[in-house]
């Protein structure tokens, strides 16, 4: 008994790493309606950039807010010199760009990194846990993961819902036409858009990388991880893709409770189960 | 030409627009006066809907054909035009569906550069039943009322010019009435009108001045009372 109880804990706080897997894919597929393929590539750069830096001596967070940043000014910089370009009523062209993006994104790093497998040393909090009593204890490094999943959605449900440019992502996400009219200049908006979606990945990348080893070829599972996710949740909505992220964790831990050798394939079967019944996800937007 | 003879506010010349390898417009010349308001009139597929829209910067046009002011805006992106004052309430409504009433009104004022009349305030007394259902969503109002926040929304850049396309366009006449009688207390306020209709009464006596408009070409311009239902009728379906 006790061990489906922590079973379950441990689903959900694995969920929050999926959820910052795909809260970025999430944003920009519900604002630009693009699919980013090199997304799960540029979470293993941005850990990568934060080894780099922790290897010459800086502090873990001080990589963290030196890679945030850096990663919202490189996605700003891809969408205006490069998808807004290809963007249009075709979906192939932006796809194949990113397809090809995420090849570079993965040769570079081997290039650079070479192919061993790499940690981020979050020093004690690496190991650190809390007791809930019964005997049964989280890592703090999940419940922070966790926790910063739901302060990442909180942050931007609040700049989406609360704010005039968040009006201005809505009226372009439901239509760019009359939003241009509005005086809404939707490159820009798309700039900013990706540029959100990859400050997000940095943070992903932080947790990816303290959580487990990683090395420059994970990114596309992470990517699948993230799309489940996304899908599951519903289109549209980044709750959902919490939700969808906590569904995708939750069947992965049950799957490896059960038989180890289930924890990857369980994820997936949970996805197709939810396609199947609800095809638009769990808490797809009220208007399409 | 303008009605008062005076300089025209807003001019094309030997404005062409085309969807990919199809044109649409032919060479329109046109102008409109400050404080005038000119209707647009014509078949389905005369080019109307599209001559507002190559106005308002949403397709291709060539960079010296429309002028503002006596300045060339031909070049400029749309979101750029509303900025100089210049509006489009787009055919159909398209209202933003995932935003409430009030957040599309408020969205309407994203590109204001210049103070004037119009606040939600003011919009909520021009439209009444709109501040009762601010916070409902768009897609829940009937026709009438969604025609009432298009054009709420588009008068929230305060603009000089207000473009409107086909108003009244599966409206029940006595919303019609209502929406032009706000027209009237638009107009009021200085407000110049481009007006495209399929409703030939309403446009006709709204209107100090008429182009018709046939296969992308003007057929026919003049001042309603000038014009006669014969001529009209030749105008636009060039029997």
């Amino acid at each position: 008994m006790l061990g489906w109880v922590d079973t379950l804990l441990q689903g959900i706080l694995l969920g929050g790493l999926y959820s910052l897997y795909a809260t970025g894919l999430s944003v920009i597929f519900g604002i630009m309606r693009l699919v980013n393929l090199a997304h799960g590539d540029l979470i293993v750069l941005a850990a990568f950039l934060m080894l780099a830096l922790a290897a010459i001596g800086v502090p873990v967070v001080l990589a963290v807010a030196v890679v945030v940043p850096l990663m919202f000014a490189a996605g700003y910089a891809l969408q205006s010199v490069l998808l807004n370009r290809a963007l249009g009523r075709n979906i192939l062209p932006p796809l194949l760009i990113t397809f090809g993006l995420s090849i570079i994104v993965q040769n570079g790093l081997l290039e650079t990194f070479s192919a061993d497998t790499r940690r981020l040393d979050v020093g004690h909090l690496q190991s650190a846990s809390l007791p809930l009593g019964g005997g049964i204890a989280v890592g703090l490094m999940p419940l922070i993961c966790l926790a910063a999943a739901v302060g990442v959605i909180m942050l931007l449900n609040g700049v989406f819902y609360r704010t005039a440019l968040g009006r201005a992502f809505r009226a372009t996400s439901d239509d760019v036409e009359i939003a241009q009219l509005m005086g809404i200049n939707n490159k820009s908006i798309y700039a900013v858009t990706m540029g959100i979606a990859l400050a997000v990945c940095a943070i992903a990348g932080l947790f990816l990388g303290a959580r487990a080893n990683f090395d420059p070829s994970i990114g596309p599972a992470r990517l699948l991880y993230a799309f489940e996710a996304v899908i599951i949740g519903g289109l549209g909505s980044l709750w959902g893709t919490l939700a969808g992220g906590i569904v995708v964790g939750l069947a992965q831990t049950i799957g490896a409770h059960i038989d180890p050798e289930w924890q990857i394939l369980s994820g997936h079967v949970a996805f197709l189960i939810v396609l199947v019944i609800r095809p638009r996800g769990l808490f797809p937007r009220a208007v399409d | 030409m303008t009605q008062s003879g005076g300089a025209a506010v807003l001019e094309t010349s030997e404005l062409t627009a085309f969807y990919g390898d199809f044109q649409a417009l032919f060479g329109i010349t046109f102008a409109l006066g400050e404080g005038e308001t000119v209707a647009i009139i014509g078949a389905n597929g005369a080019g109307k809907s599209t001559f507002l829209k190559t106005i308002a910067g949403l397709l291709p046009r060539p960079a010296a054909a429309v002028r503002l002011d006596g300045h060339d805006i031909g070049a400029l992106p749309a979101f750029e035009i509303v900025k100089l004052g210049v509006a489009l309430v787009p055919e159909g409504r398209r209202l933003f569906p995932s935003l409430s009433v009030e957040e599309n009104l408020l969205v309407g004022a994203y590109g204001r550069r210049v103070d004037g009349p119009w606040s939600l305030a003011t919009i909520y007394k021009l439209f009444p039943v709109l501040r009762e259902r601010r916070h409902a969503p768009s897609t829940s109002l009937s026709g009438g009322q969604q025609q009432m926040v298009a054009i709420g929304r588009s008068l929230m850049s305060n603009p000089r010019i207000l473009l409107c396309d086909e108003l009244s366009l599966g409206l029940a006449p006595i919303v019609i009435r209502d929406i032009y009688a706000a027209l009237a207390d638009i107009k009021a306020r200085g407000t110049s009108v481009v007006l495209v209709e399929q409703d030939l009464v309403h446009a006709m006596s709204v209107a100090d001045r008429a182009y018709c408009f046939q296969e992308g070409r003007v057929t026919l311009t003049g001042r309603p009372q000038d014009l006669t239902r014969d001529a009209i009728h030749a105008a636009y379906f060039g029997i």
